[in-house]
Protein backbone atom coordinates (compact mmCIF):
# COMPACT_ATOMS: atom_id res chain seq x y z
CA UNK A 1 0.00 0.00 0.00
CA UNK A 2 1.44 3.38 -0.94
CA UNK A 3 0.80 6.64 0.78
CA UNK A 4 0.68 10.37 -0.11
CA UNK A 5 4.06 11.46 -0.87
CA UNK A 6 5.37 8.18 -1.76
CA UNK A 7 6.92 8.03 -5.43
CA UNK A 8 5.35 5.70 -7.67
CA UNK A 9 5.22 4.89 -11.20
CA UNK A 10 2.05 4.97 -13.14
CA UNK A 11 0.88 3.33 -16.39
CA UNK A 12 -1.62 4.46 -19.00
CA UNK A 13 -3.30 4.20 -22.32
CA UNK A 14 -2.81 7.52 -24.37
CA UNK A 15 -4.49 5.14 -27.12
CA UNK A 16 -6.37 2.28 -27.51
CA UNK A 17 -5.13 0.41 -30.46
CA UNK A 18 -8.60 0.79 -32.67
CA UNK A 19 -8.08 5.17 -31.78
CA UNK A 20 -4.08 4.54 -33.72
CA UNK A 21 -4.69 5.93 -37.31
CA UNK A 22 -1.36 6.37 -38.31
CA UNK A 23 0.53 4.37 -40.70
CA UNK A 24 1.85 1.83 -38.49
CA UNK A 25 2.79 -2.27 -39.36
CA UNK A 26 0.18 -4.69 -38.50
CA UNK A 27 1.61 -5.99 -35.38
CA UNK A 28 1.76 -2.46 -34.22
CA UNK A 29 -1.83 -1.45 -35.17
CA UNK A 30 -2.43 -4.25 -32.61
CA UNK A 31 -1.44 -2.31 -29.69
CA UNK A 32 -2.20 0.19 -27.26
CA UNK A 33 -0.12 3.01 -27.31
CA UNK A 34 1.01 2.92 -23.40
CA UNK A 35 2.56 5.55 -21.62
CA UNK A 36 4.75 5.39 -18.09
CA UNK A 37 5.94 8.31 -15.63
CA UNK A 38 6.40 8.73 -12.40
CA UNK A 39 5.58 10.89 -9.56
CA UNK A 40 4.51 11.32 -5.55
CA UNK A 41 1.32 9.88 -4.76
CA UNK A 42 -1.34 12.44 -4.13
CA UNK A 43 -3.95 9.92 -2.82
CA UNK A 44 -4.22 9.64 1.25
CA UNK A 45 -3.26 5.98 0.13
CA UNK A 46 -3.49 3.57 -2.60
CA UNK A 47 -2.48 0.17 -4.07
CA UNK A 48 -1.25 -1.06 -7.25
CA UNK A 49 -4.00 -1.08 -9.88
CA UNK A 50 -5.80 2.26 -8.38
CA UNK A 51 -6.23 5.31 -10.48
CA UNK A 52 -4.56 7.94 -8.96
CA UNK A 53 -2.87 10.70 -9.63
CA UNK A 54 0.69 12.21 -9.33
CA UNK A 55 2.77 15.09 -9.27
CA UNK A 56 6.17 14.73 -11.43
CA UNK A 57 9.58 15.82 -11.10
CA UNK A 58 8.53 18.85 -13.31
CA UNK A 59 5.68 19.76 -11.23
CA UNK A 60 3.27 18.24 -13.75
CA UNK A 61 0.20 16.31 -12.47
CA UNK A 62 -0.70 12.87 -14.23
CA UNK A 63 -2.93 10.31 -13.90
CA UNK A 64 -2.75 6.82 -14.05
CA UNK A 65 -2.48 3.43 -12.95
CA UNK A 66 -0.49 2.61 -10.28
CA UNK A 67 2.19 0.04 -11.44
CA UNK A 68 5.24 0.19 -9.05
CA UNK A 69 5.70 1.73 -5.78
CA UNK A 70 9.59 2.54 -4.94
CA UNK A 71 10.12 1.76 -8.94
CA UNK A 72 13.80 0.86 -9.24
CA UNK A 73 16.05 0.08 -12.33
CA UNK A 74 17.19 -3.32 -12.69
CA UNK A 75 18.81 -3.32 -16.15
CA UNK A 76 22.44 -4.52 -16.09
CA UNK A 77 25.84 -5.94 -17.55
CA UNK A 78 23.39 -8.57 -18.68
CA UNK A 79 24.56 -12.25 -18.35
CA UNK A 80 28.35 -13.85 -19.70
CA UNK A 81 28.60 -14.11 -23.16
CA UNK A 82 31.77 -16.27 -23.87
CA UNK A 83 32.33 -14.32 -27.23
CA UNK A 84 33.70 -11.71 -26.15
CA UNK A 85 36.27 -13.28 -24.01
CA UNK A 86 37.32 -15.08 -27.45
CA UNK A 87 37.39 -11.42 -29.12
CA UNK A 88 39.61 -10.35 -26.24
CA UNK A 89 41.98 -13.37 -26.38
CA UNK A 90 42.36 -13.06 -30.65
CA UNK A 91 43.03 -9.39 -30.80
CA UNK A 92 46.05 -9.39 -27.93
CA UNK A 93 46.94 -12.92 -29.52
CA UNK A 94 47.63 -10.96 -32.85
CA UNK A 95 49.06 -7.65 -31.72
CA UNK A 96 51.54 -10.15 -29.56
CA UNK A 97 50.38 -8.31 -26.12
CA UNK A 98 53.25 -9.04 -23.73
CA UNK A 99 55.14 -11.03 -26.65
CA UNK A 100 58.46 -10.01 -28.57
CA UNK A 101 58.57 -7.19 -30.70
CA UNK B 1 -12.37 26.91 -21.90
CA UNK B 2 -9.78 24.20 -21.80
CA UNK B 3 -8.74 22.90 -25.19
CA UNK B 4 -9.38 19.64 -26.17
CA UNK B 5 -6.46 17.42 -25.83
CA UNK B 6 -7.78 14.20 -28.18
CA UNK B 7 -5.66 13.03 -30.93
CA UNK B 8 -6.93 14.85 -33.91
CA UNK B 9 -7.15 17.82 -31.85
CA UNK B 10 -3.61 18.41 -30.72
CA UNK B 11 -2.23 17.05 -34.17
CA UNK B 12 -4.44 20.00 -35.47
CA UNK B 13 -2.93 22.73 -33.65
CA UNK B 14 0.83 21.50 -34.13
CA UNK B 15 1.89 24.31 -36.22
CA UNK B 16 0.99 26.61 -33.63
CA UNK B 17 2.08 24.33 -30.82
CA UNK B 18 5.50 24.18 -32.53
CA UNK B 19 5.45 28.20 -33.03
CA UNK B 20 5.02 28.67 -29.69
CA UNK B 21 7.78 26.02 -28.45
CA UNK B 22 10.92 27.20 -30.60
CA UNK B 23 10.21 30.95 -30.70
CA UNK B 24 11.01 30.40 -34.19
CA UNK B 25 8.74 31.12 -37.15
CA UNK B 26 9.69 29.15 -39.99
CA UNK B 27 7.50 30.08 -42.54
CA UNK B 28 9.77 33.67 -42.90
CA UNK B 29 12.19 31.26 -44.24
CA UNK B 30 9.58 29.51 -46.98
CA UNK B 31 10.66 30.90 -50.83
CA UNK B 32 8.44 28.34 -52.42
CA UNK B 33 6.95 25.33 -51.81
CA UNK B 34 9.93 23.25 -52.28
CA UNK B 35 12.41 25.73 -51.19
CA UNK B 36 13.41 27.47 -48.60
CA UNK B 37 16.76 29.77 -47.09
CA UNK B 38 18.44 26.95 -45.04
CA UNK B 39 21.87 29.77 -44.21
CA UNK B 40 19.04 32.13 -43.14
CA UNK B 41 17.33 29.76 -40.72
CA UNK B 42 21.43 28.99 -39.85
CA UNK B 43 21.99 32.42 -39.05
CA UNK B 44 18.47 33.56 -37.46
CA UNK B 45 20.31 32.15 -34.34
CA UNK B 46 22.15 34.71 -34.15
CA UNK B 47 25.20 32.73 -32.53
CA UNK B 48 28.76 32.49 -33.72
CA UNK B 49 30.86 29.67 -33.70
CA UNK B 50 32.74 32.03 -31.24
CA UNK B 51 29.41 32.38 -28.92
CA UNK B 52 28.59 28.85 -29.63
CA UNK B 53 32.38 27.94 -28.38
CA UNK B 54 31.80 30.43 -25.33
CA UNK B 55 28.39 28.80 -24.68
CA UNK B 56 29.59 25.57 -24.34
CA UNK B 57 33.04 26.41 -22.35
CA UNK B 58 30.52 27.46 -19.78
CA UNK B 59 28.63 24.54 -19.38
CA UNK B 60 31.24 21.52 -20.01
CA UNK B 61 31.25 20.99 -23.36
CA UNK B 62 33.84 20.93 -26.40
CA UNK B 63 37.88 20.70 -26.47
CA UNK B 64 37.09 17.03 -26.15
CA UNK B 65 40.74 15.16 -26.63
CA UNK B 66 42.07 13.89 -29.94
CA UNK B 67 43.01 10.30 -29.36
CA UNK B 68 45.64 8.44 -31.47
CA UNK B 69 44.07 4.67 -31.55
CA UNK B 70 47.86 3.59 -32.22
CA UNK B 71 46.79 0.05 -31.69
CA UNK B 72 44.06 -0.30 -34.05
CA UNK B 73 46.38 2.04 -36.64
CA UNK B 74 48.80 -0.98 -36.20
CA UNK B 75 46.22 -3.50 -36.55
CA UNK B 76 44.47 -2.31 -39.33
CA UNK B 77 47.87 -2.14 -41.73
CA UNK B 78 48.07 -5.92 -40.68
CA UNK B 79 45.13 -6.23 -43.19
CA UNK B 80 46.46 -3.56 -45.80
CA UNK B 81 48.60 -3.59 -48.65
CA UNK B 82 52.12 -2.19 -48.28
CA UNK B 83 52.27 1.38 -47.77
CA UNK B 84 48.95 1.62 -46.89
CA UNK B 85 46.65 1.65 -43.74
CA UNK B 86 45.74 5.57 -42.16
CA UNK B 87 46.54 6.81 -39.02
CA UNK B 88 43.22 6.48 -36.90
CA UNK B 89 42.07 9.09 -34.64
CA UNK B 90 39.08 9.37 -32.39
CA UNK B 91 37.84 12.26 -30.75
CA UNK B 92 36.57 11.66 -27.19
CA UNK B 93 33.16 12.81 -27.21
CA UNK B 94 32.68 11.25 -24.01
CA UNK B 95 34.08 13.83 -21.91
CA UNK B 96 31.53 16.39 -22.31
CA UNK B 97 29.36 16.40 -19.41
CA UNK B 98 26.74 14.19 -20.08
CA UNK B 99 29.19 11.97 -21.80
CA UNK B 100 28.04 11.80 -25.71
CA UNK B 101 28.33 14.74 -28.81
CA UNK B 102 25.02 15.81 -27.90
CA UNK B 103 26.17 18.21 -25.23
CA UNK B 104 27.05 20.38 -28.17
CA UNK B 105 23.78 20.42 -29.36
CA UNK B 106 22.03 20.79 -25.58
CA UNK B 107 24.27 23.56 -24.54
CA UNK B 108 22.87 26.01 -27.45
CA UNK B 109 19.60 25.30 -27.39
CA UNK B 110 19.47 24.83 -23.36
CA UNK B 111 21.23 28.20 -23.25
CA UNK B 112 18.29 29.79 -25.95
CA UNK B 113 15.70 28.80 -24.13
CA UNK B 114 16.74 30.51 -21.05
CA UNK B 115 17.46 33.69 -22.89
CA UNK B 116 13.34 33.77 -24.39
CA UNK B 117 12.44 33.16 -20.86
CA UNK B 118 10.95 29.46 -20.87
CA UNK B 119 10.80 27.71 -17.34
CA UNK B 120 11.73 24.16 -19.15
CA UNK B 121 12.61 22.42 -22.10
CA UNK B 122 11.81 19.03 -23.58
CA UNK B 123 13.10 16.37 -26.08
CA UNK B 124 11.26 13.62 -27.83
CA UNK B 125 14.70 11.14 -28.06
CA UNK B 126 15.48 7.60 -27.25
CA UNK B 127 19.37 8.53 -27.52
CA UNK B 128 21.63 10.04 -25.64
CA UNK B 129 20.49 13.34 -26.26
CA UNK B 130 18.30 13.12 -23.24
CA UNK B 131 20.99 13.23 -21.14
CA UNK B 132 22.28 15.51 -23.04
CA UNK B 133 19.24 17.97 -22.54
CA UNK B 134 18.68 16.79 -19.03
CA UNK B 135 22.14 17.43 -18.04
CA UNK B 136 22.38 21.21 -19.43
CA UNK B 137 19.00 22.28 -18.19
CA UNK B 138 20.42 21.40 -14.68
CA UNK B 139 23.70 23.05 -15.07
CA UNK B 140 21.02 26.14 -16.66
CA UNK B 141 18.59 25.98 -14.02
CA UNK B 142 15.58 25.15 -16.14
CA UNK B 143 13.09 21.88 -15.98
CA UNK B 144 13.31 19.15 -18.36
CA UNK B 145 10.95 16.88 -19.87
CA UNK B 146 12.53 13.96 -21.56
CA UNK B 147 9.76 11.97 -24.11
CA UNK B 148 11.19 8.50 -25.02
CA UNK B 149 9.96 5.60 -27.21
CA UNK B 150 11.70 2.43 -24.66
CA UNK B 151 9.22 -0.24 -24.65
CA UNK B 152 7.75 -3.24 -26.53
CA UNK B 153 3.58 -4.21 -25.75
CA UNK B 154 4.92 -6.84 -23.27
CA UNK B 155 6.66 -3.80 -21.23
CA UNK B 156 10.15 -5.08 -22.63
CA UNK B 157 12.84 -2.12 -22.72
CA UNK B 158 15.49 -2.07 -24.88
CA UNK B 159 18.20 -2.09 -22.02
CA UNK B 160 20.23 1.01 -23.78
CA UNK B 161 17.26 3.02 -23.59
CA UNK B 162 16.14 1.89 -20.22
CA UNK B 163 19.82 2.75 -19.28
CA UNK B 164 19.27 6.51 -20.98
CA UNK B 165 16.06 6.74 -18.68
CA UNK B 166 17.89 6.41 -15.60
CA UNK B 167 20.59 8.67 -16.53
CA UNK B 168 17.92 11.56 -17.38
CA UNK B 169 16.22 10.79 -14.14
CA UNK B 170 19.82 10.78 -12.47
CA UNK B 171 20.27 14.75 -13.36
CA UNK B 172 16.84 15.76 -12.41
CA UNK B 173 14.07 14.93 -15.36
CA UNK B 174 11.05 13.58 -15.44
CA UNK B 175 10.73 11.08 -18.49
CA UNK B 176 7.85 10.09 -20.32
CA UNK B 177 7.88 6.58 -21.67
CA UNK B 178 5.74 5.15 -24.62
CA UNK B 179 5.36 1.72 -26.64
CA UNK B 180 6.60 1.64 -30.09
CA UNK B 181 5.07 4.45 -32.73
CA UNK B 182 5.32 7.44 -34.40
CA UNK B 183 2.32 9.08 -32.11
CA UNK B 184 4.99 9.44 -29.62
CA UNK B 185 5.02 13.51 -30.92
CA UNK B 186 1.20 13.82 -29.93
CA UNK B 187 2.19 12.70 -26.35
CA UNK B 188 5.17 15.07 -26.93
CA UNK B 189 3.08 18.10 -28.44
CA UNK B 190 0.16 17.53 -25.61
CA UNK B 191 2.92 18.35 -22.93
CA UNK B 192 4.46 20.65 -24.36
CA UNK B 193 1.64 22.65 -25.02
CA UNK B 194 0.31 21.97 -20.88
CA UNK B 195 3.71 23.36 -19.96
CA UNK B 196 4.43 25.79 -22.14
CA UNK B 197 8.37 24.34 -22.20
CA UNK B 198 10.95 25.12 -24.97
CA UNK B 199 11.10 22.47 -27.61
CA UNK B 200 14.62 22.01 -27.37
CA UNK B 201 14.47 19.67 -30.72
CA UNK B 202 17.35 17.74 -32.05
CA UNK B 203 16.59 19.61 -35.60
CA UNK B 204 16.81 22.90 -34.27
CA UNK B 205 19.17 25.46 -36.18
CA UNK B 206 20.41 26.29 -32.27
CA UNK B 207 20.88 22.23 -31.86
CA UNK B 208 22.59 21.53 -35.29
CA UNK B 209 24.68 25.22 -34.91
CA UNK B 210 26.28 23.24 -31.37
CA UNK B 211 27.64 21.09 -33.15
CA UNK B 212 30.13 23.02 -35.83
CA UNK B 213 32.25 23.11 -33.45
CA UNK B 214 32.95 19.58 -33.19
CA UNK B 215 34.37 19.94 -36.93
CA UNK B 216 35.73 22.66 -36.43
CA UNK B 217 38.06 21.51 -33.64
CA UNK B 218 39.00 18.46 -35.78
CA UNK B 219 40.62 20.46 -38.49
CA UNK B 220 42.12 22.86 -35.61
CA UNK B 221 43.65 20.31 -33.35
CA UNK B 222 44.94 18.25 -36.57
CA UNK B 223 46.38 21.53 -37.69
CA UNK B 224 48.23 21.58 -33.85
CA UNK B 225 49.07 18.01 -33.19
CA UNK B 226 49.69 16.64 -37.10
CA UNK B 227 50.03 19.78 -38.90
CA UNK B 228 48.60 18.77 -41.62
CA UNK B 229 44.30 19.07 -41.86
CA UNK B 230 42.59 15.50 -41.79
CA UNK B 231 42.01 13.47 -45.24
CA UNK B 232 39.19 12.19 -43.87
CA UNK B 233 36.56 12.05 -41.19
CA UNK B 234 33.74 9.65 -40.72
CA UNK B 235 30.86 10.22 -38.11
CA UNK B 236 28.13 8.13 -37.59
CA UNK B 237 24.90 9.19 -38.96
CA UNK B 238 20.88 8.60 -37.68
CA UNK B 239 19.36 11.58 -37.78
CA UNK B 240 21.61 13.72 -39.74
CA UNK B 241 23.05 16.16 -36.83
CA UNK B 242 26.14 14.91 -36.34
CA UNK B 243 27.31 14.93 -40.23
CA UNK B 244 26.14 18.41 -40.69
CA UNK B 245 27.20 20.12 -38.27
CA UNK B 246 30.64 18.45 -38.39
CA UNK B 247 30.50 19.53 -42.57
CA UNK B 248 29.43 22.87 -41.44
CA UNK B 249 32.00 23.29 -38.51
CA UNK B 250 34.78 21.66 -41.32
CA UNK B 251 34.08 24.37 -44.00
CA UNK B 252 34.14 27.11 -41.16
CA UNK B 253 37.91 26.12 -40.71
CA UNK B 254 38.57 25.46 -44.54
CA UNK B 255 38.93 22.12 -44.07
CA UNK B 256 38.36 20.28 -47.36
CA UNK B 257 38.31 16.25 -45.81
CA UNK B 258 36.35 13.63 -47.10
CA UNK B 259 33.50 13.06 -45.40
CA UNK B 260 32.72 9.87 -44.83
CA UNK B 261 28.44 8.95 -43.00
CA UNK B 262 28.27 5.52 -41.54
CA UNK B 263 25.73 3.50 -40.12
CA UNK B 264 24.94 0.01 -39.02
CA UNK B 265 23.21 -2.03 -41.43
CA UNK B 266 19.33 -2.77 -40.07
CA UNK B 267 17.60 -3.15 -43.37
CA UNK B 268 14.45 -5.70 -43.38
CA UNK B 269 13.96 -4.48 -39.59
CA UNK B 270 11.03 -1.98 -39.39
CA UNK B 271 11.71 0.90 -37.54
CA UNK B 272 7.63 0.99 -35.87
CA UNK B 273 6.92 -2.70 -35.70
CA UNK B 274 6.34 -3.76 -32.12
CA UNK B 275 7.97 -6.97 -32.68
CA UNK B 276 10.77 -6.37 -34.41
CA UNK B 277 11.50 -3.35 -31.69
CA UNK B 278 13.77 -5.77 -29.22
CA UNK B 279 15.35 -7.90 -32.28
CA UNK B 280 17.20 -4.76 -32.72
CA UNK B 281 20.73 -4.71 -30.90
CA UNK B 282 21.97 -1.38 -31.63
CA UNK B 283 19.59 1.13 -31.22
CA UNK B 284 20.80 4.14 -32.63
CA UNK B 285 23.42 4.99 -35.38
CA UNK B 286 21.65 2.74 -37.90
CA UNK B 287 19.87 3.15 -41.23
CA UNK B 288 16.19 2.76 -39.79
CA UNK B 289 17.03 5.99 -39.29
CA UNK B 290 19.80 7.48 -41.12
CA UNK B 291 18.45 6.63 -44.61
CA UNK B 292 14.85 8.17 -44.19
CA UNK B 293 16.42 11.47 -42.31
CA UNK B 294 19.05 11.92 -45.22
CA UNK B 295 16.46 11.30 -48.09
CA UNK B 296 13.57 13.06 -46.15
CA UNK B 297 15.04 15.41 -43.50
CA UNK B 298 11.60 16.97 -42.36
CA UNK B 299 9.81 14.70 -41.37
CA UNK B 300 11.23 15.69 -37.88
CA UNK B 301 9.41 17.52 -34.89
CA UNK B 302 10.17 20.90 -36.28
CA UNK B 303 8.91 22.56 -39.47
CA UNK B 304 12.29 22.10 -41.45
CA UNK B 305 14.94 20.43 -39.85
CA UNK B 306 18.33 21.88 -39.52
CA UNK B 307 19.82 18.18 -40.22
CA UNK B 308 20.40 18.20 -43.59
CA UNK B 309 23.54 15.77 -44.19
CA UNK B 310 22.92 14.73 -48.03
CA UNK B 311 24.27 18.95 -48.33
CA UNK B 312 27.72 17.77 -46.84
CA UNK B 313 28.21 13.57 -46.89
CA UNK B 314 30.79 13.02 -49.68
CA UNK B 315 30.25 9.21 -49.17
CA UNK B 316 27.62 7.03 -47.15
CA UNK B 317 29.03 3.30 -45.90
CA UNK B 318 27.57 0.50 -43.95
CA UNK B 319 28.79 -1.48 -40.91
CA UNK B 320 27.10 -4.57 -39.15
CA UNK B 321 25.92 -4.75 -35.43
CA UNK B 322 28.69 -7.52 -35.29
CA UNK B 323 31.23 -5.46 -36.83
CA UNK B 324 30.48 -2.37 -34.40
CA UNK B 325 30.47 -4.95 -31.78
CA UNK B 326 33.58 -6.26 -32.16
CA UNK B 327 35.42 -3.09 -32.48
CA UNK B 328 33.83 -1.98 -29.43
CA UNK B 329 35.68 -4.38 -27.85
CA UNK B 330 38.87 -4.10 -29.84
CA UNK B 331 38.89 -0.22 -28.53
CA UNK B 332 38.60 -1.86 -24.73
CA UNK B 333 41.40 -4.48 -25.26
CA UNK B 334 44.11 -2.47 -27.15
CA UNK B 335 43.24 0.92 -26.75
CA UNK B 336 42.67 0.94 -22.90
CA UNK B 337 38.99 2.79 -23.96
CA UNK B 338 35.79 1.39 -22.95
CA UNK B 339 33.30 3.29 -24.49
CA UNK B 340 29.40 2.78 -25.25
CA UNK B 341 28.65 0.54 -28.77
CA UNK B 342 26.53 2.85 -30.83
CA UNK B 343 29.15 5.65 -31.02
CA UNK B 344 31.69 3.38 -32.51
CA UNK B 345 29.76 2.62 -35.83
CA UNK B 346 31.98 5.27 -37.43
CA UNK B 347 35.11 3.44 -35.79
CA UNK B 348 34.12 -0.14 -37.31
CA UNK B 349 33.89 1.68 -40.70
CA UNK B 350 37.34 3.91 -40.21
CA UNK B 351 38.77 0.73 -39.05
CA UNK B 352 38.06 -0.68 -42.43
CA UNK B 353 38.07 2.28 -44.72
CA UNK B 354 41.73 3.51 -43.27
CA UNK B 355 43.50 0.04 -45.29
CA UNK B 356 42.15 1.66 -48.23
CA UNK B 357 44.37 5.29 -47.10
CA UNK B 358 48.20 6.21 -47.48
CA UNK B 359 49.82 5.05 -44.01
CA UNK B 360 50.52 8.73 -43.90
CA UNK B 361 46.80 9.77 -44.35
CA UNK B 362 44.92 11.00 -41.14
CA UNK B 363 41.82 9.58 -40.23
CA UNK B 364 39.67 11.14 -37.60
CA UNK B 365 36.34 8.96 -36.50
CA UNK B 366 33.98 11.96 -35.14
CA UNK B 367 32.97 10.38 -31.81
CA UNK B 368 32.99 7.99 -29.26
CA UNK B 369 30.11 7.89 -26.12
CA UNK B 370 29.94 7.02 -22.31
CA UNK B 371 28.70 3.36 -22.11
CA UNK B 372 27.12 1.56 -18.64
CA UNK B 373 25.13 -0.68 -17.78
CA UNK B 374 22.31 -1.38 -20.61
CA UNK B 375 24.53 0.86 -22.56
CA UNK B 376 27.33 -1.64 -23.35
CA UNK B 377 27.68 -4.92 -25.76
CA UNK B 378 27.88 -7.35 -23.07
CA UNK B 379 23.77 -6.87 -22.18
CA UNK B 380 23.06 -5.86 -25.60
CA UNK B 381 24.40 -9.29 -26.71
CA UNK B 382 22.87 -11.03 -23.95
CA UNK B 383 19.68 -9.39 -24.56
CA UNK B 384 19.63 -10.39 -28.68
CA UNK B 385 20.59 -14.16 -27.21
CA UNK B 386 17.00 -13.69 -25.26
CA UNK B 387 15.25 -12.35 -27.73
CA UNK B 388 16.07 -15.70 -30.27
CA UNK B 389 18.75 -13.85 -31.92
CA UNK B 390 21.57 -16.31 -32.99
CA UNK B 391 25.02 -15.14 -32.10
CA UNK B 392 27.89 -16.55 -34.01
CA UNK B 393 31.43 -15.91 -35.79
CA UNK B 394 31.82 -15.91 -39.19
CA UNK B 395 32.30 -13.45 -42.39
CA UNK B 396 30.02 -10.35 -41.54
CA UNK B 397 28.67 -11.08 -45.18
CA UNK B 398 26.46 -13.32 -43.44
CA UNK B 399 24.87 -10.82 -41.16
CA UNK B 400 20.41 -10.97 -41.42
CA UNK B 401 19.48 -8.18 -39.29
CA UNK B 402 17.01 -9.73 -36.57
CA UNK B 403 18.16 -12.85 -37.02
CA UNK B 404 21.53 -13.14 -36.07
CA UNK B 405 24.48 -10.88 -35.28
CA UNK B 406 27.93 -12.21 -37.06
CA UNK B 407 30.88 -11.55 -35.00
CA UNK B 408 33.84 -11.43 -37.29
CA UNK B 409 36.15 -14.21 -37.45
CA UNK B 410 38.72 -11.99 -37.72
CA UNK B 411 39.37 -8.63 -37.68
CA UNK B 412 40.17 -8.79 -41.43
CA UNK B 413 37.19 -9.46 -42.52
CA UNK B 414 35.89 -5.82 -40.82
CA UNK B 415 34.42 -4.40 -44.38
CA UNK B 416 32.75 -1.49 -44.52
CA UNK B 417 29.80 -1.55 -47.57
CA UNK B 418 29.50 1.48 -49.76
CA UNK B 419 25.83 2.69 -50.14
CA UNK B 420 24.31 4.09 -53.21
CA UNK B 421 24.43 7.65 -52.60
CA UNK B 422 23.58 8.98 -55.61
CA UNK B 423 20.32 6.88 -55.64
CA UNK B 424 19.47 8.61 -51.50
CA UNK B 425 20.06 12.05 -53.28
CA UNK B 426 17.46 10.82 -56.20
CA UNK B 427 14.91 9.99 -53.31
CA UNK B 428 15.47 13.22 -51.54
CA UNK B 429 14.98 15.24 -54.98
CA UNK B 430 12.04 12.92 -55.75
CA UNK B 431 10.12 13.25 -51.90
CA UNK B 432 10.54 16.97 -52.37
CA UNK B 433 8.94 17.68 -55.80
CA UNK B 434 6.21 14.84 -54.84
CA UNK B 435 5.37 16.25 -51.62
CA UNK B 436 5.29 19.78 -52.76
CA UNK B 437 2.85 18.99 -56.00
CA UNK B 438 4.40 21.67 -58.06
CA UNK B 439 6.44 22.06 -60.87
CA UNK B 440 9.54 22.64 -59.39
CA UNK B 441 11.26 26.15 -60.69
CA UNK B 442 15.22 27.19 -61.88
CA UNK B 443 14.87 28.55 -58.14
CA UNK B 444 14.14 25.37 -57.21
CA UNK B 445 16.24 23.12 -59.08
CA UNK B 446 19.42 24.56 -57.59
CA UNK B 447 17.77 24.25 -53.60
CA UNK B 448 17.57 20.51 -54.72
CA UNK B 449 21.37 20.38 -56.24
CA UNK B 450 22.80 22.39 -52.80
CA UNK B 451 20.45 20.21 -50.73
CA UNK B 452 22.09 17.06 -52.19
CA UNK B 453 25.78 18.07 -53.09
CA UNK B 454 25.06 17.62 -56.62
CA UNK B 455 24.47 20.30 -59.92
CA UNK B 456 21.62 21.41 -61.39
CA UNK B 457 22.24 18.80 -64.45
CA UNK B 458 21.93 16.01 -61.53
CA UNK B 459 18.33 17.21 -60.60
CA UNK B 460 16.99 17.69 -63.58
CA UNK B 461 18.23 14.09 -64.88
CA UNK B 462 16.68 12.67 -61.91
CA UNK B 463 12.89 14.36 -62.08
CA UNK B 464 13.10 14.13 -65.95
CA UNK B 465 13.27 10.52 -65.48
CA UNK B 466 10.82 10.27 -63.25
CA UNK B 467 7.94 12.41 -65.00
CA UNK B 468 8.81 15.09 -62.83
CA UNK B 469 9.98 17.89 -64.73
Amino acid sequence: MAKKGDWVRIHSVVLKAEERTAKLPEDTQKCDLEQWTKGFLQEESAKVGDVVTVVTAVGRTEKGTLLEENPHYTHSYGEFVPEIIEIDRQLREIMNFGGEE
Amino acid sequence: MALAKDYQSVMGRSNDIQKEALGLDYAVFETSPISFDYEALMTSTGYTLEEIERIQGLYGVGNTPLLELRNMTKLARKYAKPGFGARIFAKDESCNASGSFKDRRAACAVAHAKKLGYKGVMAATSGNYGAAVASQAAMQGLNCIIVQECYDSKGVGQPEIVEKARKCEALGAEVVQLTVGPELFYSFLSILEDTGYFNASLYSPFGIAGVETLGYEIAMQCREKLGKDPDMVVCTTAGGGMVTGTGRGLQKAGCKAELVAASIDLTGLHMASDVQFNKKSCTTGHTGFGVPYATDPDHSDVPRSAARPLRYMDRYVTTTQGEVMYTTEMLANLEGIERGPAGNTALAAAFSLAQELPEDAILVVSETEYTGAGKHIQPQLAFARENGIEIKFGDPSEDKPGQNIVLPANPGLIKYKEADLNHFRQSLIKKSVKKAGVKPTDADLEFLAVETKTDVDFVKKTLEENGLL
